[in-house]
This record gives C-alpha cells, sequence and structure tokens, in this order.
C-alpha cells in the first residue's frame, strides 16, 4: 500500500492528512507546532496519524508540505548573516533601495526606515563590468576580489549573495565570483542573481537574491533534520515543500531557491479552499484565511488561483512568483482605537497578538479587539462547543465600551462599528484582488477559512455580493489537503527585453525550448514520467516604453499556430480589461518563461452522512446577537452533528472545534454532501 | 465672468444624519479609490518621470469643489473663478497653463485633468489628476528651459479646453498639442493614462453612490471635510500661541544666469483660529524660469499635511480647514509672478516651501521640527539621436537624504516626495545609450547630528553617444541646515569629466551640455542636516557608519569621535575631543545654517570652484509694479488710520 501524507505547518497547530493512494481514504490528526524546530511537530504527527490509521509510517511514499519556517524566518529578523558582493559603484544599492518612502506628504517625518537584509558593512565590490546586452566591458579583477572575500571571511558571513549588474542578460562574472567564493570560503552557501532570478531591475534582483541567502541556511537545516528523520524512522517518501507559487518543490529545488517558498503557508489555504470548492462545484472563487493577526485574500477564477510576480513578507517584497494573496492587517486581534484629534473609528493594524490577545481571551489583554467585538455582539458564544478556552464576556464589554465612550455611541453600537470597519478593511483587500484587476465579485462565490473568516465571511459576501459563501469543514486541516493534492512545478525564465521587430517567431521559439529543457530537470529527477509532465509558456508583455508587465500563458500549440501575433492580440485585450484601452504601439517582450507541472493527484473529500432539512438534531443552544441594530435571537448549532441537506437559517451560529460561522437574517445555510455550509439569501 | 455649471436637475441634496462607522467607511472607500487611480495611472503611462518615478497626483472633491480626497489640495476654486465657459456633463476638461487655474499645476509639463461627475442631472463630485510629461517642446529637450524669460519660451501651453465635450475625445485639439511635442507618443500614452484614471474615480463615486446613496454620500463628504477641520483647528490653537510672530527665510541659490541667492521669506501668526502666512519679504519674481507660481490652497494643504500626519497618519486629508488657515503671497514676487514670466524650472522653489515651513512650524512644535533637507527636486535631462538614428531622450529625477527628524536618522538616498521611485539603473542601460558607473551615496554628505541626516547621492553618467544634457538643482551654495545643535548637510556639485581628460564643475542649473560619447557627468544631490547634538550620538554608532561607508574616519571627528586604527572607538580621545568640542562651540542654536549669505559668497569659489552668483536684478516693470502697490498699501494704511 501507498500513502501520500499532507502536512501543514502552522503557527499554532501541525496538522496532517494520510491519504490513502489506493482507496483514496484519509486520515487526518493534529498536534501542537513546535516553533522551535518544527520538524519535531511534523514527525510527532506522522507517528500519531499513522497510529490513527494503522500503516506503518515506512508505507508513506510522498511528504507534501506547507511551511511557514521561511516567512518566519525574515518576519522575526532570524536569518543568515549575508555578505553580499556587488558591482564597484553599487555597494549601497540596497540601502538606497528604490528611493521610496511609504506614506503621504511629510510621511518621511514619522517613517522609520528598515536595516537592509544584507548589511553594508558586509558589502564587498567587485571590479567588473557587463554591458546591458550581456557584454563583458571589463573583466572581473579576480585578485582583487579574492583579497575582499578573504576579508569578508573574518567577519563570519553565513551566507553570501553575489549580483551583479546587467547580470540578467549575461552572469559569467557572478559564476566566476561563486567559484573564488567556494574556494575562499568553503561550506558558505552561495546565491547568484543569475540564477535565482534573471531578471532586468537590480535592487528587485539584488534583494531578491539576499533573501535566498537569508532564509537559505534555515530552511536548509529544516529540511535537512526533516529527512534524516524521516529516513531514520525508515520512511523512504519524496519529501516536497509548496512554493509560493501554489506548486510543489522538490527538496533540492527548496534548498536551492528557499525564496520561493517564503509564501509557502497560505499558498496552501489557497490550494485547499480550491480543492474542496472544485468538489462542491465552484470554480470561481475568492478565498478569505482570516487568522489572530492578518487576513489573507486571493482569487481563483475558473479553478486556477492568479499569480503575480513578486512575494511579500514584513518589509521584504522579492520577485519571486507567488499565488496573488493580499495580506491586511485585520484579524481576530486587530486592535480598535479612537485617536484623539480626530476622532475616527481606526482598526488595526496593530493587534493583540496571541499574548496578551483579545481581552476575552483573560490572559491579560485589555485592548478592544475585532474578537471582543465577536464576544459583545453575541457572534462567539462564551463556552465554545469543543474549545478549550472560555471566553470572559466582562473583560470584552469593559474593553469595548472604551471605544464607544470615545465615539459616543452606546456599547452594542459601537462594536457592531469595529465589524463594520474590520470587514470594510477586508473588502478593500478583496477589492485589490477583485476589481482592480478588471473581475466583478459578483461572479465569485467567496470560501472563507481560517479561525475567524467564517465569522466574518457572511456580511463580507453582503458587501461584494458574492454568493454563496462556503465554509468548509475543518479549516485546518484544509491546507493540508491542499498540500496532499497539489502538482509538483518547475519553472525557468529569462530576461529577454525586444521590440517585436527586434525579435522572430523562431527566436523566441529556440529559447522556449532552453527553458523548457531547464525546467524538466527537476522533474526528470524527481522520477516523473515525461508523459504526465506538461508545460505551460509565459510572456511577460508591455508596451514599447510602457512600465508595466502582463504576462500572458500560451501553450506550444498555440505559439505554433500564430506566433508574436497572437500574443499581442491576448495582451491588447487583457489591457482593456484591466485599464479599458489598448494602444497603438509596438508590443515588446519583457520575460520568457516555462512552467511545467506533473501529474495531478485526485482526492475526494470525505462526505457527511445525508439527512433532512431540519437541522434541529444538531442544536445544542441558544443565544442573542446583536444585528441590524437589534438583539434577536439565534439558535446554535454543533458543526459535528450536521448531516447533508440541513438548513440553517439566520441569525444562527455553528461551532466546531477550530471555528464559528455566523449565519446572518435573511440568509440560509445549507450543508452539502461534503460537510461544507453553503450561505445564500433567502430566496436567491 | 465666473464658470456657469449646467444641471438638468437642480434639487438640492438631502440633509442625511451621518453615523460615524458609515463615515468612516465612506472615508476608506474614497482611499481606497484615491489609490486605484494611482495604480492605473502607473501601469499605463510611458513617460518613465510618471510610470517609474510616480511624478503625478489625484485629487476627488465635493461638488463645492473641495477636496475631499487626494495630495496637493484643490485648486478648483481658483479655475472655477478663471474659466469662463460651462461646466456640463460629459464634459473633461485638460489644461497646463498655470496661469488659466490660479497655479493648480505649477509648470506648462504637469497636464491637468478634471472631470465634472453628474448622477442624474446633478454634479455630485469631481475628479481630477496631473501628470508631469517627459517633453511638451519648446526650447530644449524636457522643456525646462533654465534661462526662459517668458511662458511662451517653455513648450506648449494648454489653456483651458474641454479635451472631452458630450464624453467625446477632441481629437483635432488633442492633435493640434501632440503636435508641439518631441515625444507625443509618450504624451498620447500619459494622457490616456490620465483619462482612465479619472474615469475609474467617476465608477468608485457612483458604485458608493449605489451602495449608501447620493445625499449620505454628499453628507459624508461633508462631515469628512469638517472632521479635519476639527482636528486641525485643535492642532492650530495647540501648537502657536496667538501672542507671537514666527518667522524664517530660506534661499534659492541662484536662478541658473548667475544671480541669486533669492530669498523666500514667510512670516508666521495666529489671529483667533486663523493661522496666518505672510510671504511678504520674499525677493521680486526672476527674470529666469525658477519663480514658482504658488497656489495658496495648495500652500495651505502642505500646513495641514505636515501637522496631522504625526497625529493621526491613517487620515485621509482634506480641504476641511482651509478657512483656518490664511495665505498672503505678495504678487509680483518669486512665489506669485506676473503673466508672463516663465515657470518651468519651479522644482527648486516648490521643494524650498517645505524647508520653509519645517523652519516656521518646528520652532514651536518639537515632533515637527525638523532639519533641512532634500527640499527639491533635482532633474537630470539627456537626448540626441543614437547612431541608429533614433531620438532619445530621458527625463529623470534625483533624490538625496532626508533631514534627520525627532523619529531618527534621515534616510540615505531617499525621496521626500511620497510614492516616488528611483529609475532603475539597469532600465536606463538598457533603453538609453548610457551606462551608469556610480549609484551610492556621498559619505558624510549627510549633517552630523543625534540623529545624522540623510546621506546625498552619486549617480555617474557615462555617454555612451554623442547628446545633450540639461541640469537642474540648487543647494550649491546655501547649505541645508541643521536643527537642535545638528550640523548642516553636504552642498549639491555638478562634475563632468571628459573623455579627452578634461574637467569641469558645471554649475547647479544649466541646458545643452554638450556630451561626447565617453564623458562622464557626477551628479551628486546634498544631504539633510542633522538633528540634536551630534556630540551626543552613540560612538559606537558612528565607528559602525564608517565601517559601512557612510561617515568617514575624518566625518566621524565631527562627531568628536576618534577611531584607532582598527576603526574601534578609541574611548579616551572620543571623551577629551567631546569635551574640547563641547568647550570651544559656545551656546547651542536653533538653526545652523553654515554660515551667513554673505560668508557664503565670499567662500564660494574657494570651496565650490564656482564664482558666486551676483545680487539679482529684477525686471523694471515688475520692480515699478511692487512700488505702486506699496504705495497704495501705505496709502490705505494712512487712511484708516
Amino acid at each position: 500500500m501507498a500513502f501520500r501524507l499532507g502536512v501543514d505547518v502552522g503557527g499554532t497547530f501541525t496538522d496532517l492528512l494520510l491519504i490513502d493512494e489506493s482507496s483514496g481514504g484519509t486520515y487526518r490528526a493534529k498536534v501542537p507546532s513546535t516553533p522551535q524546530d518544527s520538524s519535531i511537530g511534523v514527525l510527532n504527527g506522522i507517528e500519531r496519524v499513522c497510529e490513527n490509521a494503522g500503516v506503518a509510517p515506512a508505507s508513506i511514499t510522498h511528504v507534501m508540505h506547507g511551511t511557514t519556517v521561511a516567512t518566519n524566518t525574515i518576519l522575526e529578523g532570524k536569518g543568515a548573516r549575508v555578505g553580499i558582493v556587488t558591482t564597484e559603484g553599487y555597494g549601497q544599492m540596497l540601502q538606497i533601495a528604490r528611493s521610496f518612502v511609504p506614506g503621504i506628504l511629510a510621511g518621511w517625518i514619522i517613517w522609520p526606515k528598515p536595516e537592509p537584509l544584507a548589511p553594508l558593512d558586509l558589502t564587498v565590490e567587485a571590479k567588473e563590468r557587463t554591458g546591458a546586452r550581456g557584454d563583458v566591458v571589463r573583466e572581473l579583477n579576480e585578485d582583487d576580489l579574492r583579497e575582499k572575500l578573504a576579508h569578508l571571511k573574518t567577519k563570519g558571513i553565513e551566507a553570501l549573495t553575489v549580483c551583479l549588474m546587467n547580470a540578467y542578460a549575461g552572469g559569467i562574472h557572478e559564476e566566476q565570483i561563486r567559484e573564488i567564493a567556494h574556494e575562499v570560503m568553503p561550506g558558505v552557501p552561495v546565491s547568484i542573481s543569475s540564477e535565482v532570478l534573471p531578471e532586468m531591475y537590480e535592487y528587485e534582483r539584488a534583494i531578491t537574491t539576499v533573501a535566498n541567502s537569508y532564509v537559505a541556511p534555515v530552511v536548509q537545516v529544516y529540511v535537512r533534520n526533516l529527512e534524516q528523520e524521516l529516513k531514520q524512522r525508515k520512511i523512504d517518501a519524496h519529501l516536497h515543500i509548496l512554493r509560493s507559487d501554489g506548486g510543489l518543490a522538490s527538496v533540492e529545488a527548496s534548498r536551492n531557491s528557499p525564496v520561493n517558498v517564503l509564501m509557502s503557508g497560505p499558498a496552501g489555504g489557497v490550494a485547499g479552499a480550491l480543492w474542496i470548492a472544485k468538489q462542491a462545484g465552484y470554480r470561481n472563487l475568492l478565498t478569505l484565511d482570516m487568522g489572530g493577526t492578518s487576513t489573507d485574500v486571493a482569487l481563483i477564477l475558473d479553478g486556477v488561483p492568479r499569480k503575480r510576480r513578486e512575494t511579500t513578507v514584513g518589509d521584504v517584497t522579492v520577485r519571486a512568483p507567488s499565488l496573488d494573496v493580499r495580506t491586511v492587517g485585520a484579524g481576530g486581534g486587530s486592535i480598535a482605537h479612537v485617536p484623539e484629534i480626530t476622532r475616527a473609528l481606526r482598526v488595526g493594524p496593530q493587534s493583540a497578538g496571541a499574548d496578551p490577545g483579545p481581552a476575552a481571551y483573560g490572559m491579560g489583554g485589555d485592548q478592544p479587539t475585532v474578537t471582543d467585538a465577536n464576544v459583545v455582539l453575541g457572534y462567539l458564544p462564551s463556552e465554545l462547543i469543543g474549545g478549550e478556552m472560555k471566553l470572559d464576556v466582562d473583560a470584552a464589554v469593559t474593553a469595548v465600551q472604551t471605544v464607544a465612550t470615545a465615539l459616543g455611541l452606546d456599547l452594542k453600537r459601537a462594536a457592531a462599528g469595529i465589524i463594520d470597519i474590520v470587514n470594510e478593511n477586508m473588502f478593500g483587500a478583496l477589492r485589490l484582488v477583485s476589481v482592480q484587476q478588471g473581475f466583478d465579485p459578483r461572479d465569485f462565490a467567496l470560501i472563507a477559512f481560517g479561525g475567524a473568516g467564517p465569522l466574518h465571511a457572511n456580511a463580507l459576501a453582503k458587501l461584494m455580493n458574492s454568493w454563496p459563501v462556503i465554509i468548509p469543514p475543518s479549516p485546518g486541516v484544509l491546507c493540508a489537503y491542499g498540500d496532499a493534492t497539489t502538482r509538483v512545478t518547475d519553472e525557468a525564465s529569462m530576461s529577454f527585453v525586444r521590440r517585436f521587430s527586434e525579435t522572430s517567431d523562431a527566436e523566441v521559439r529556440g529559447i522556449l525550448d532552453d527553458l523548457e529543457a531547464r525546467a524538466r530537470q527537476e522533474l526528470d529527477a524527481e522520477g516523473i514520467a515525461r508523459e504526465d509532465q506538461t508545460v505551460q509558456y509565459e510572456v511577460d508583455l508591455r508596451y514599447h516604453g510602457q512600465g508595466l508587465q502582463l504576462p500572458v500563458s500560451f501553450t506550444a500549440e498555440e505559439f505554433e499556430r500564430e506566433g508574436l501575433g497572437w500574443l499581442a492580440q491576448q495582451f491588447d485585450d487583457e489591457h482593456t480589461q484591466l485599464f479599458t484601452f489598448a494602444l497603438d504601439a509596438e508590443h515588446e517582450i519583457v520575460t520568457l518563461r516555462a512552467i511545467m507541472r506533473g501529474a495531478e493527484t485526485f482526492v475526494e473529500a470525505g462526505h457527511v452522512a445525508e439527512g433532512g432539512a431540519d437541522p434541529s438534531a444538531a442544536k445544542v443552544a441558544s443565544g442573542t446577537v446583536y444585528v441590524d441594530n437589534r438583539d434577536q435571537e439565534a439558535a446554535i448549532y454543533d458543526r459535528g452533528r450536521l448531516e447533508a441537506g440541513n438548513r440553517i437559517e439566520g441569525p444562527a451560529i455553528v461551532t466546531e472545534m477550530d471555528s464559528t460561522t455566523l449565519v446572518l437574517p435573511g440568509h440560509v445555510g445549507v450543508v452539502d454532501g461534503y460537510g461544507n455550509i453553503i450561505i445564500n439569501p433567502i430566496g436567491h | 465672468m465666473p464658470v456657469t455649471i449646467v444641471q438638468t436637475n437642480d434639487a438640492p441634496f438631502e440633509p442625511v444624519e451621518m453615523d460615524p462607522i458609515t463615515l468612516d467607511i465612506i472615508e476608506s472607500a474614497l482611499r481606497s479609490a484615491r489609490y486605484e487611480m494611482d495604480a492605473v495611472l502607473y501601469r499605463t503611462a510611458m513617460s518613465p518621470g510618471i510610470r517609474e518615478q510616480h511624478d503625478e497626483f489625484p485629487m476627488i472633491a465635493n461638488p463645492d469643489g473641495k477636496m475631499v480626497v487626494g495630495q496637493f489640495g484643490s485648486f478648483i476654486h481658483g479655475f472655477k473663478r478663471e474659466y469662463d465657459g460651462t461646466i456640463e456633463e460629459g464634459d473633461i476638461f485638460l489644461t497646463s497653463d498655470p496661469y488659466s487655474c490660479a497655479g493648480a499645476i505649477s509648470h506648462a509639463p504637469d497636464w491637468l485633468i478634471l472631470r465634472p461627475v453628474y448622477r442624474d442631472g446633478r454634479l455630485i463630485a469631481y475628479a481630477s489628476m496631473f501628470g508631469h510629461m517627459t517633453d511638451v517642446g519648446g526650447k530644449v529637450p524636457g522643456s525646462l528651459p533654465t534661462d526662459a524669460n517668458q511662458i511662451y519660451e517653455e513648450g506648449v501651453v494648454i489653456p483651458v479646453v474641454k479635451i472631452y465635450k458630450d464624453d467625446e475625445l477632441q481629437e483635432d485639439v488633442l492633435k493640434v498639442i501632440l503636435h508641439q511635442c518631441r515625444m507625443p507618443q509618450w504624451n498620447r500614452s500619459d494622457f490616456n493614462a490620465l483619462i482612465a484614471a479619472v474615469r475609474l474615480a467617476e465608477k468608485r463615486i457612483h458604485e458608493l453612490c449605489d451602495r449608501f446613496g447620493v445625499d449620505t454620500v454628499i453628507a459624508a463628504m461633508d462631515e469628512l471635510l469638517e472632521r479635519n477641520r476639527r482636528a486641525m483647528l485643535h492642532l492650530i490653537r495647540n501648537t502657536v500661541g496667538e501672542d507671537e510672530t514666527l518667522y524664517f527665510e530660506d534661499y534659492i541659490c541662484d536662478d541658473g544666469l548667475g544671480m541669486g541667492p533669492y530669498k523666500m521669506a514667510c512670516k508666521m501668526w495666529r489671529d483667533g483660529d486663523v493661522l496666518v502666512f505672510d510671504f511678504d519679504g520674499t525677493d521680486p519674481q526672476s527674470e529666469s524660469s525658477i519663480n514658482f507660481f504658488l497656489n495658496e490652497e495648495m500652500f495651505k494643504m502642505f500646513v495641514g499635511v505636515y501637522m496631522i500626519n504625526v497625529f493621526d497618519p491613517q487620515i485621509m486629508f482634506n480641504d476641511g480647514f482651509y478657512d483656518h488657515v490664511d495665505v498672503k503671497i505678495p504678487p509680483g514676487t518669486l512665489l506669485k509672478p506676473l503673466k508672463p514670466a516663465a515657470l518651468s524650472s519651479r522644482t527648486h522653489a516648490l521643494g524650498r516651501i517645505f524647508d520653509v515651513l519645517g523652519g516656521l512650524l518646528g520652532q514651536r512644535a518639537p515632533n515637527l521640527m525638523v532639519a533641512a533637507g532634500f527640499s527639491d527636486s533635482p532633474h537630470f535631462m539627456y537626448s540626441g539621436y543614437s547612431s541608429e538614428g533614433e531620438w532619445y531622450q530621458l527625463y529623470q529625477i534625483g533624490f538625496g537624504g532626508i533631514p534627520g527628524r525627532p523619529a531618527g536618522d534621515g534616510p540615505d538616498g531617499h525621496s521626500l516626495w511620497p510614492s516616488f521611485t528611483n529609475v532603475p539603473n539597469e532600465f536606463l542601460e538598457a533603453y538609453f545609450p548610457l551606462r551608469i558607473e556610480v549609484y551610492e551615496t556621498i559619505a558624510d554628505s549627510g549633517g552630523p547630528g543625534l540623529h545624522r541626516g540623510g546621506n546625498g547621492v552619486t549617480i555617474g553618467y557615462r555617454a555612451l553617444e554623442p547628446g545633450e544634457m540639461s541640469l537642474h538643482d540648487d543647494r550649491w551654495l546655501t547649505y541645508p541646515w541643521g536643527v537642535n545643535g545638528g550640523l548642516p548637510g553636504g552642498r549639491s556639485r555638478k562634475e563632468i569629466h571628459r573623455a579627452d581628460g578634461s574637467f569641469e564643475v558645471l554649475p547647479s542649473k544649466c541646458d545643452h551640455v554638450k556630451v561626447e560619447a565617453g564623458d562622464l557627468l557626477l551628479f551628486k544631490t546634498w544631504g539633510g542636516g542633522g538633528w540634536g547634538d551630534p556630540l551626543e550620538r552613540d560612538a559606537a554608532l558612528v565607528a559602525l557608519e564608517v565601517e559601512r561607508g557612510l561617515v568617514t574616519r575624518a566625518g566621524a571627528e565631527r562627531y568628536g569621535v576618534v577611531l584607532r586604527d582598527d576603526l574601534m572607538v578609541d574611548e579616551e580621545a572620543t571623551t577629551a575631543l567631546r569635551d574640547t568640542m563641547r568647550a570651544a562651540r559656545g551656546e547651542v542654536q536653533l538653526f545652523d545654517r553654515g554660515g551667513t549669505v554673505e560668508e557664503l559668497r565670499e567662500r564660494c569659489l574657494e570651496e565650490t570652484e564656482l564664482a558666486p552668483p551676483k545680487p539679482p536684478e529684477f525686471n523694471r516693470r515688475v520692480l515699478r509694479f511692487l512700488q505702486e502697490r506699496e504705495a497704495k498699501a501705505a496709502e490705505a494704511g494712512a487712511a484708516a488710520e
């Protein structure tokens, strides 16, 4: 028997999902995460899930894994001591960055500038120069560099980045420098920009390569521990890590380019949402993953999540492909406050976090948070079914009252205001991925997960007119499903800045063939049969003279048939959708890319028992909720007891171990065969 | 004759009781709309000035023309006063003439688009945006001729025209305009992008009305204005005492014609609930194009943003407080020149206004007390025909040091302007016959202080083809001053190293600099002034900055820090040096300008390798105008007594 294992390492819990490849049967486990070395939690979980399933760990053939280890390394500033080699005259490019100061006019007065990931005292300049077309203008002075690297070595660097001017067009000097670095400082991992990101724009390439160096040692140690421990337990499985763009990378690939797994965690959520929504019959989705400090949103069009060419973690934005997941600082722990000068109600971005957490958690927090507002309004019952924590209603009331007093409103009106504002903030993020990209939210269903997502989803869907709302069961394990069911992916790209008149179909075809061969290597090494590999090409295009680039995807056949002209047409259409006009200007290629994917794994979601429309068997209590400016009686249901076909009319609350769902008056939630609650306005 | 607003529906808006939550939601939606306008423009515009550097500003105003969300304040009052046509549904206005819109835009390369938004036959809002075009024709590529005397030399100047009527583009008008420009395809694309942005704003306003009802949206805009008014009033009362008049002056170093410096003087006092700024004492207008037609409303916005950003950075800033600020700018001066004075190189004075403002406000508000900074947008222009016969033309904005500030050190080589970014050097090398050989900050150019000023930047441009350059910069003679004991930042400098081995220091402002392939221009911007006592700065931090190349070993001594040969702090020598310096300097002054104008002039040639500018000579017509005005004022004063 062969088993496939999906693992999602979250901040608090590690979720595991074991899938029997022959029968499709699944087994789950949830164990505490072990932040000091998350591989321990993973291994604990493996033991637990195998025990549950009664199978030997050795029968696991694939481990697919979403992790926040790289993300946290950056957020906590605990990465490697990175040295950097630049072209002479460019040593301070990370210090100057893009000269950008966030905020409004005079924003510079208060802006705290982050320190570069690779400090200036660990920067050396190489005497060398490559021109814009990849031509060597000045040969590398090796002796000079050797001396500088020897000095750098004495400063105890743990990783080295090489980023030279125009290396996207020609990386010979970077390769030379890597060789020298290996001689001078053996054992120090070297990232070179022409490999990590062979794309134009020196700052973006440098910061991406540095970020790669910065997280590399941590990711490498983590992966090595995991591999060794798996081996010790006689688990001879292919280990994969979920990439930020939703593909799966081999261990080797994530070791070399850990910058590609920075957003591995959120990608698992999107993949999981997609997996269950597809089975429920929805392919156009807005995803809403609301946690304690922030909310991630994404858009899925016809079963494909939208991607972008950059990844943002905290202050750091790198050019690495990721699912277009936008994050807002709005979560259950977001703090509401009323600035004295303007008397406006602001919610977030400051958060009470996990410690001390919302006032209602009774752990010493006294600031009013979104969770406290939910408690005051009765949306979060004080005793959660299956929950380990009893909520302190009085503390929540006291905290929210401070905002109510400052605003001159009564308590519940103020609490409702906090919810309205935080919903509006999330609405803003959802607009970024929908309306701003030319998509009408009315054409999408809203799928909500994360601890707090199901509480806010119904209200958000009302704002956006996105129906139905889908609340999948067990939001934690959803990511593990995502991890277990994604495809092995690799890609190769190259900057190739040419106007259409400066190149030809044949030249482009030749480059695509090279890129395809490069992208294929990884999958071949994984032992994925050629017939299971599918290639997709992408080209970033723009009008000559324009700053933006839009990716256009195409297949070999499409290019064969119509070539560059067809790409131009696709670009014009996309430009018109986004900006309402196309231009009569020449098209220009910026980047070419080949994306190679392995076969899809199909795993069916579990079924819940069939039942009638009446949900009363699952009703466990009733409570008072404040909705539409008045107190209303609401039934409280235990999600575990709901059956397929049950109709839950709002106002109602559905609780389960790791989340609570609110169904608003005028809406009805119907349980489908997979246990999803599908919420629609009554009569919709 | 003022403007006529045509509406087919004259029903007044119903008053609506506004609850604070709805208000916050509408605020947030309007803010999103404003940032969406930016995003659309950046992505679709073509000239690097807009798409890479973001030289543009959006606005949404209420039906009275007050800015509800935006950056630079509303100009619509001035526009309505000056324009004698109609405003009708389906109109989109275009202008680039500062003299036709009371200085809403301040030079001809800025194209301003204004769209009145109608709903059910009623005017409910305005959406507007302007962006800086790379070229609008005229006597030099880039259209910023420093030596221009009249605006007619500065390219195509578009009066207020309806570029759309009934939502139909007036193709012929656009054709006439584009025909005057060197890079018409860029102008057309940027124009399209501006139109797309205001149309998007219009769409968002309608969506808000669909969601909340038009009366609620109108009431919310009023209330947002009111909220700002209340907040600002609070700040005004608490920041400035009623019995004092504060004064500050700063300078534009020269006019590009060998004369300078030009004084910008401002007095500030509080008259009840009104904060008054009076620019009396500012020098008369210049004979070159460094004049800055300063719109009074825009200056109010600068004041407000400076004050409030520190207290509620999330606020959506607007015009609500305008009645509480009064701005007096005498006509005929550098800040309100008489038509047809040239205006194109107003960037220096526009930037310097912020130093003046900081110098005034900071005297009474410690959290606003910042040093002088990179108060300018230095421009670099490069154009010519490549060896393949193609015309190339670059307009690039440079950056320098952010001033030392209460919050900490000023960042090195950053922008004081919101949303601006640099142009990637690989982009320049891919599209222009240039190699950027140096791109680094200038050690020691940040003014020493407890909080160091940011360093200026050197960009080394190696020309790969023969061509022509234009330079626009300032602060080469006067220093970016330090505050609270902080020292001044370093001044700017331009050098050209010719392929034939010769070397020349170029003036700060010049056009038609011919270059050959192989010539290297070093464009050095200036640093930010220091904040607080440099002798109090952590000596280990100074040592680290020496190791980082941001401060030199000699420069460390300006902080009283002595380093050993291994670049570690020599504690003993440092204490001794700091004691000596403390004793020698005497009482710490609030501002350190690095010398009086006379002293700077005297040391000029020796220190800068450039001759000192001659004292400005002013135009006879302007002087007569000013004299007559003064006489009239005296007469009125006497009559009043």
